[in-house]
């Protein structure tokens, strides 16, 4: 438990998809100018990397992963399948996920439903699944990674909205101005996030 | 090669690049360009798999029913980059170990998708197989500046040849460790994209507020 408890700790801090890996960040970028969409958007990334994080997982142990399918008789190696498999999984959850929220959660639909076709091109939930296959996680641990990384995602792309809310009334030079001065931005940002990379629990 | 096939390819090189204008597969471009090597095989697998996805997705444009076009591309890219992933771990190990999950993020790189849905879809092979080429190259220009400053003062070589001897060694030159670590990256990008909007102005974005002189402050200034 313990370890689970330092695994989300660090996956919503010390490795912060967007801060640290870069993951997701034209999405980060182009939907961070309002707090109330940049939330939204972080919800809807928490929800969806929590369900294909261990889905992927399920599908790595029980189907590409060498003598997977030894119960059907069959021991060959399908690993090399996994990104085909891992970017259907996910286009496919995100799709059920959309129709499930429309046919039973109509309001939660209505306030995530723009963004989540866009999230199946996010390569922050991609990101969070490969990373889940290099480092080998077992299921609690993928449950807690999905989780933990998304919530560091979505914490992320809500600051940074915060900052550029305030930051429109400001000066900003010429050339910087929009893109360059966000990306200034979330390089600070990026710095003041590192201060968390000696945290052990 | 004809004007309008020049053209597609050098336009995004700068006035139309995919990265500092079009926000596009900025991910990966960060990520992987701690040094020369790793840039540059990130560089030539996107530009592949970029210029065969979109003259793929050209060639059966046709044929593909709109309500199910983005699986179609996804399947054909996804398919291109497990090609470019193999290829990789083949011929060259040790720098794809270094890429890690970026090479598998091609598929959801912005600018390959980008790409294949809002030219490819609309245009002949040919000219669909030269944007992606061009696109791809625009954003290797980028890549390859980011990784030649930031292994050049971050670690005092370029492609791993040492050029300024660290102080570690016995040298002279201090490692700025500050260029390995990834807010280097957003820093320098955020600089590119300020170098290339002072030389070509068109590219400035529109203020959301101007600032307003208030008529006291003016008639103050005078009154001195």
């Amino acid at each position: 438990m313990e370890g689970l408890i330092s695994l989300f700790v660090k996956a919503v801090f010390v490795e912060n998809l967007a801060l640290a890996f870069f993951l997701g960040m034209c999405t980060f970028i182009a939907i961070s100018k309002k707090i109330s969409a940049a939330f939204g958007l972080g919800i809807a990334v928490v929800v969806v990397q929590a369900i294909t994080v261990p889905l992927n997982n399920l599908i790595l142990n029980g189907l590409l992963k060498e003598g997977a399918l030894s119960w059907i008789g069959v021991d060959v190696d399908l690993t090399f399948l996994g990104l085909i498999s891992y970017i259907g999984v996910i286009a496919a959850a995100v799709q059920i996920l959309e129709m499930f929220l429309d046919r039973f959660m109509p309001a939660l639909y209505s306030a995530l439903g723009v963004f989540l076709p866009l999230i199946t091109v996010n390569c922050a939930i991609l990101g969070g699944s490969l990373f889940m296959v290099e480092r080998d996680y077992n299921f609690a641990e993928s449950v807690t990674y999905g989780l933990g990384s998304g919530v560091g995602w979505a914490l992320a792309i809500t600051a940074l909205a915060g900052v550029r809310e305030k930051m429109k009334y400001s000066d900003v030079p010429e050339g910087l101005r929009g893109l360059g001065i966000t990306f200034i931005t979330v390089g600070l940002m990026s710095l003041g996030f590192m201060a968390f990379s000696g945290i052990q629990l | 090669m004809d004007a309008k096939t020049k053209k597609l390819v050098t336009d995004p090189l700068f006035d139309n690049n995919p990265i500092a204008l079009q926000i596009l597969g900025i991910c990966s471009a960060l990520a992987v360009t701690t040094s020369m090597n790793t840039a540059l095989l990130m560089c030539i697998a996107l530009t592949c798999v970029c210029a065969l996805s979109s003259a793929a997705v050209s060639a059966i444009r046709d044929h593909v029913p709109s309500a199910i076009r983005i699986i179609v591309q996804m399947i054909i890219i996804a398919s291109l980059v497990i090609i470019a992933d193999q290829v990789m771990k083949a011929f060259a190990y040790d720098t794809s170990k270094k890429l890690s999950v970026f090479v598998g993020l091609i598929i959801t790189n912005c600018i390959v998708m980008g790409r294949a849905e809002g030219f490819a879809m609309s245009n002949n092979v040919k000219d669909s197989f030269w944007d992606g080429v061009g696109n791809g190259l625009g954003y290797s220009v980028i890549l390859l500046v980011l990784a030649a400053l930031r292994e050049f003062f971050g670690a005092g070589s370029l492609f791993g040849i040492k050029i300024m001897t660290l102080v570690n060694d016995g040298g002279w030159y201090v490692p700025n460790g500050m260029m390995l670590l990834p807010p280097s990256a957003f820093f320098l990008i955020g600089i590119f994209i300020w170098v290339v909007r002072t030389w070509k102005p068109a590219q400035v974005e529109e203020s959301d507020f101007t600032i307003h002189e208030p008529d006291g402050a003016h008639g103050h200034a005078e009154a001195r």
